[in-house]
C-alpha cells in the first residue's frame, strides 16, 4: 500500500544572506531580504520525491507556516516534485513569536486531516536551530520517531532508518505511521527545473488558518533581546612556548 | 534640394554581418520597402509625395532634435504582471545555483565544448525554450523574463550563452516571429525541450557585412513540391550538431505585374534530415569556445515547399527581425558579466593591501572601479528599456536595440580589462577566471553586426528620418498658406537656434526627478545640438553624407550617449520615486555619467564643424591610404633599417 507523506517547508532568511539585527533588538531584519526553503526541509521533499519515484510514497502534500510569501516557498517544493499544497497563513505579528510547539500541534492536526501515513521534516530550520518540531510532532501523534535519517528504506509495513548520532550511525525499525526527521547527508535535493516550476503553478495550493485547525499559537517563551554575536578580539603573538605557558597562567587559563 | 540617403544603401548597411549572425536592424517600414531595383523608381515617385514618416523612437528623433519621451520615461520597470514577476522570481534562484554548483566555465573553455551533463541540465531545466509558448513546451517568457534569466548566463558562461541563443534568440526565433500555425507546431516542441537544436544559416565565405550577396540558392523542384538546396554557410554556431536550420537562400520569384524573374532571399526551415546536409569540424577561436562554430554545406537539399518561412522572397525582412527581436538579450548577458566581473574586482581591492593601505582607498582604483559601475549601470539600464519596450508593443526599437548592443560589448570589454588591471598579475592568472571571459567577450563587438557597421546603421537610419522631415518642410515652403502650421513651428525653432536661445532647452527636464534637473537640462541640451549638428551636415553633404564615415561615426557616438544619458536619468528616477535604498547612489552615477557624455556630445559635435577636425579627417584617410599602399606601416625604423 502506498503512502501519503506530509512533508514541512519553512521559510527561511537564505543561507547566503548575512543577518543582521535589527536595532531594537526584537528580532532580525526580514524586509527586503532574500528567504528560501530551509535547506533540512528542501531535504525533506527530496527524499519524499523520492521515495515516491520509488512507489513508496502516492502523494506528497507540502505544507508551510508563516506569512503569504510561505507560498512560494510551497511553489518551490512543488515543482520539486510534491503534488499539492496548504499554507497555514499566520500573519506577521504572531509568526514573530511562533515556535516548534505551535508547528508541531499545526503538523500533527494536519497529519491526521490529512491521513498521513508518514511526516518528514527537517530536522531543524537554519534560522532559530530549534531542533524540536519533529520530537514535538511525534509526541503529538503518538508516533514513533525516526530523527536525524541519512537513508531511509521501506521494509515490511515499517522503515528502516539509518540515524545520525554521535560517534556513528545507528539503524532503528519504526512502524507506521512514522516521522522521520532528515539530516544533511540523507540526499542532494535536486534543482526545480524551469519546466517544472511553471507546471506546480497549476498545482493545487489549500489556505487554512490556525483557528481552522484549532491551534492555540500563545507564545510559551518570551523573547528577551537579540544580539549580534560577541565581536572576536584580536590575538597576540607569542615569541616562544615558555611565553606561551606564561601568558596564559596570567590569564587563569591554566 | 537634399537628396538624402537611397534606403538602398541604408540597406546595404543593415545587412552587415559576421560570422553566422547578420547586423541587420533594419525598421520594418525600411525592410518592407526595402527596393528591388527595377521598384526604386516608383519608391523614389512614392517618396517626393510622401509624409515624412512618424516614429516614437527617443533615438530616432534625437536626429530632428526633438524629444519624444514616450519610449524612455518613466522606467518601463513595471511592465510585468504580478503572476509573471512572481513566476521570474521563483526561476531566478534555481537558474542560478544550476550555473555556480552544476556548470564549469573553465572546463567547458578547455575542452571547446559545452559538458553533456550541463547541456542535459539545461535541457531539464527548460532553458532551451525560454520564450516558446508554454502550450508548445516552452516557458512562454516576455521579453523582460527572458532578460532577466540570460544575465545568470552571461554572469556564469558566455560560451554556453552563444549555445543557448544562438538556438532560441537567432537558430529558431525565424518560427516564432514568422512560422504558420503547422510549422509552429511541428518544430517548436521539439527544439524548445532542447530534443533538437537549432542554428541561424546566413553567412557565407564571400557575405560578411554585406549579407544581400550571399550566393547559396534554393530552386523550385519541376513538380512544384520542393525546393532544392545548394550553397555553404560559414561560422554557424551550432553549425556541427544542429537538427533545425533557419537557412537564408536567393529564391528566383517573378515579378507578376513586369513578368521579370529576379533573385530574391528567402528564408527556409531546413531539417538535417532531409539529406545532404554535412558540416565541417569545430572552428578553433579566440574566445566562447565552448561554443559550437562549424561551416554548414547544402548539397541537392530537398524543402518541401511548406517549410518556407515569412514567404518566398520575403528572407530579408525575416533575417533583420530575427536580430532586431534578439539583440536586446546580449545587452542583458553583458550586464551579468559585468556585475560579476565588478564583484570579483571589488572583492579583490577592498582586501588587497599595499603601501599599507587597502588599495580601494587610493583615488587611482576608486575612479576605475566608479567607471566600471556606471558603465554596468547604463548597459542594464538599456537592456531593460528595450526588452521593456518591446513588450509594451513598440515596434520602433531598432535604433535603440542596437545602441544597446554598441553600448553593452564594448563596456563589458572595458569593465573586465579594467577588473583585470585592478587585480593585477591575479587578474592575468587563468585562476582568476576573467582572462577567459575577456576572450569570450571580443567577439560581441564582431558578431551580430560589427559595431562599426551598427554605428553607420544607427547614424543613416537616423539622418534619412530627419532628412524626410526636412524635405516635409522644403515642401512644405512650396505651398505655404496651407502648411503654416508645420512652417512656423519650424521657424520658431530655427529663430531660437539662430538667436543662441536654443542653448537652454530644457524638455526632457519635467520627465526627470527634480534632483536630476541639472543632468536633465544637459541632456536636453544635447538632444538640440544634434538636431543642429544633423541639419548641418545634410546642408553640407546632402546625400553624399553616406560616403562620409569619419562624420557618421561621430554622429552616431553623440546619439550613443546622448541616449545613454536619457536611458539613467529614466532609471535613477525611477529609483529615486521608488525611494530604493539604491537611490542616492543610482543619483550620483546619474549625475556624474551625464556630465561626462554631455562633455563628449560636445567634443563630437564640435569635430563635426570645426575645421581642424576636418582637415585631421582628410589627413588621416591620406594617411591610411598610404599604409596600405606600402602594405603595412609607411614609416622606416628610427635606425633606418
Amino acid at each position: 500500500m502506498a503512502l501519503r507523506a506530509l512533508v514541512g517547508c519553512k521559510r527561511v532568511i537564505d543561507y547566503a544572506v548575512r543577518v543582521r539585527v535589527k536595532p531594537d533588538k526584537t528580532g532580525v531584519v526580514t524586509d527586503g531580504v532574500k528567504h528560501s526553503m530551509n535547506p533540512f526541509d528542501e531535504i525533506a521533499v527530496e527524499e519524499a520525491v523520492r521515495l515516491k519515484e520509488k512507489k513508496v510514497v502516492s502523494e506528497i502534500i507540502a505544507v508551510s507556516c508563516g506569512p503569504a510569501q510561505c507560498q512560494e516557498t510551497l511553489r518551490t517544493a512543488m515543482a520539486m516534485g510534491a503534488d499539492k499544497a496548504i499554507h497555514v497563513e499566520i500573519p506577521s505579528p504572531q509568526y514573530e513569536t511562533l515556535q516548534p510547539i505551535h508547528i508541531a500541534k499545526i503538523m500533527a492536526k494536519l497529519a491526521t486531516d490529512q491521513k498521513a501515513d508518514i511526516v518528514i521534516l527537517g530536522k531543524q530550520a537554519i534560522d532559530d536551530d530549534c531542533n524540536q518540531t519533529a520530537q514535538m510532532t511525534a509526541a503529538f501523534l503518538d508516533w514513533p520517531q525516526g530523527v536525524f535519517a541519512s537513508k531511509i528504506d521501506k521494509e515490511g509495513d515499517g522503515l528502516t532508518v539509518m540515524r545520525e548520532i554521535d560517534g556513528g550511525l545507528e539503524t532503528i525499525k519504526v512502524k507506521l505511521p512514522a516521522v522521520i526527521s532528515a539530516d544533511l547527508r540523507l540526499n542532494e535535493p535536486r534543482y526545480a527545473t524551469l519546466p517544472n516550476i511553471m507546471k506546480a503553478k497549476k498545482k493545487p495550493l489549500d489556505k487554512k488558518t490556525p483557528a481552522d485547525l484549532g491551534v492555540d499559537l500563545k507564545p510559551r517563551i518570551q523573547v528577551l533581546s537579540v544580539e549580534d554575536p560577541p565581536v572576536r578580539e584580536a590575538g597576540a603573538k607569542v615569541a616562544d612556548v615558555d611565553e606561551l605557558i606564561s601568558r596564559l597562567k596570567a590569564l587563569g587559563r591554566i | 534640394m537634399h537628396r538624402f540617403p537611397s534606403s538602398k544603401l541604408v540597406y546595404a548597411m543593415q545587412n552587415a554581418v559576421c560570422r553566422n549572425q547578420v547586423v541587420v536592424v533594419a525598421s520594418s517600414r525600411l525592410a518592407s520597402t526595402s527596393p528591388a531595383i527595377d521598384d526604386k523608381m516608383k519608391a523614389k515617385a512614392d517618396k517626393m509625395s510622401k509624409k515624412a514618416p512618424e516614429s516614437k523612437s527617443f533615438a530616432v528623433n534625437m536626429f530632428r532634435g526633438s524629444v519624444v519621451a514616450e519610449q524612455v520615461f518613466p522606467y518601463p520597470d513595471d511592465i510585468m504582471s504580478a503572476e509573471q514577476r512572481e513566476t521570474l522570481e521563483m526561476l531566478v534562484t534555481p537558474t542560478q545555483k544550476f550555473f555556480e554548483e552544476q556548470n564549469d566555465p573553465a572546463k567547458n573553455d578547455e575542452a571547446a565544448k559545452v559538458a553533456d551533463s550541463t547541456m542535459q541540465g539545461l535541457k531539464e531545466m527548460g532553458a532551451f525554450g525560454l520564450q516558446v509558448p508554454t502550450d508548445l513546451s516552452g516557458l512562454g517568457m516576455s521579453n523582460t523574463q527572458y532578460a532577466r534569466l540570460v544575465e545568470i548566463v552571461g554572469a556564469h558562461d558566455l560560451g554556453v550563452g552563444i549555445t543557448l541563443g544562438a538556438h532560441q534568440s537567432i537558430g529558431f526565433k525565424g518560427i516564432l516571429l514568422y512560422g504558420n500555425p503547422e510549422q509552429k507546431k511541428k518544430y517548436l516542441p521539439d527544439v524548445a525541450t532542447g530534443r533538437n537544436i537549432a542554428a541561424f544559416a546566413l553567412t557565407e565565405p564571400s557575405s560578411g557585412s554585406d549579407a544581400g550577396s550571399i550566393k547559396t540558392r534554393a530552386v523550385l523542384s519541376p513538380d512544384g513540391k520542393h525546393y532544392v538546396l545548394n550553397g555553404n554557410k560559414l561560422w554557424i554556431s551550432n553549425g556541427g550538431f544542429a537538427e533545425i536550420f533557419t537557412v537564408f537562400a536567393q529564391t528566383p520569384v517573378k515579378n507578376e505585374a513586369t513578368g521579370v524573374t529576379k533573385e530574391k532571399v528567402t528564408a527556409f526551415i531546413v531539417e538535417r534530415s532531409f539529406g545532404g546536409v554535412t558540416n565541417g569540424p569545430p572552428e578553433k577561436k579566440m574566445g566562447i569556445k565552448a561554443s559550437n562554430t562549424a561551416e554548414v554545406h547544402f548539397e541537392e537539399t530537398k524543402i518541401p515547399v511548406e517549410n518556407v518561412l515569412g514567404g518566398v522572397g520575403e528572407g530579408f525582412k525575416v533575417a533583420m527581425n530575427i536580430l532586431n527581436n534578439g539583440r536586446f538579450g546580449m545587452g542583458a548577458a553583458l550586464s551579468g558579466t559585468m556585475r560579476a566581473a565588478i564583484t570579483k574586482a571589488v572583492d579583490f581591492a577592498t582586501n588587497r593591501v599595499q603601501f599599507g593601505r587597502k588599495i580601494d582607498t587610493y583615488g587611482g582604483v576608486q575612479e576605475k572601479i566608479a567607471r566600471m559601475a556606471m558603465l554596468h549601470y547604463v548597459t542594464e539600464s538599456m537592456a531593460y528599456m528595450v526588452a521593456g519596450n518591446m513588450d509594451r508593443g513598440f515596434q520602433d526599437f531598432q535604433i535603440e536595440a542596437a545602441i544597446s548592443k554598441i553600448f553593452g560589448s564594448e563596456a563589458a570589454w572595458h569593465v573586465v580589462d579594467e577588473a583585470i588591471q585592478i587585480m593585477g598579475g591575479m587578474g592575468f592568472m587563468k585562476e582568476t577566471g576573467l582572462e577567459r571571459v575577456l576572450r569570450d567577450l571580443r567577439i560581441f563587438r564582431i558578431f551580430e553586426g560589427t559595431n562599426d557597421i551598427l554605428r553607420l546603421f544607427v547614424a543613416l537610419t537616423g539622418i534619412q528620418f530627419a532628412g524626410a522631415h526636412l524635405r516635409e518642410l522644403q515642401n512644405a515652403m512650396k505651398n505655404p498658406t496651407t502648411n503654416m502650421g508645420l512652417i512656423l513651428g519650424e521657424a520658431t525653432k530655427r529663430a531660437f537656434k539662430s538667436v543662441g536661445l536654443a542653448s537652454v532647452s530644457k524638455e526632457l527636464v519635467p520627465y526627470a526627478h527634480s534632483s536630476l534637473s541639472e543632468p536633465a537640462g544637459l541632456a536636453s541640451q544635447a538632444v538640440a545640438d544634434i538636431g543642429v549638428a544633423v541639419e548641418g551636415v545634410l546642408i553640407k553633404f546632402g546625400k553624399n553624407i553616406i560616403e562620409e564615415q569619419f562624420y557618421l561615426n561621430r554622429l552616431a557616438e553623440a546619439i550613443i550617449d546622448a541616449y545613454s544619458m536619457a536611458v539613467v536619468l529614466s532609471r535613477a528616477s525611477k529609483s529615486i520615486e521608488r525611494n530604493l535604498p539604491s537611490a542616492a547612489h543610482e543619483t550620483l552615477m546619474a549625475q556624474v555619467w551625464c556630465n561626462e557624455a554631455y562633455d563628449r556630445v560636445q567634443n563630437n559635435l564640435g569635430a563635426m564643424s570645426a575645421p581642424r577636425s576636418q582637415k585631421n579627417f582628410k589627413s588621416m584617410s591620406q594617411i591610411a591610404t598610404n599604409i596600405c599602399k606600402e602594405g603595412g606601416v609607411a614609416h622606416q625604423n628610427p635606425l633606418g633599417f
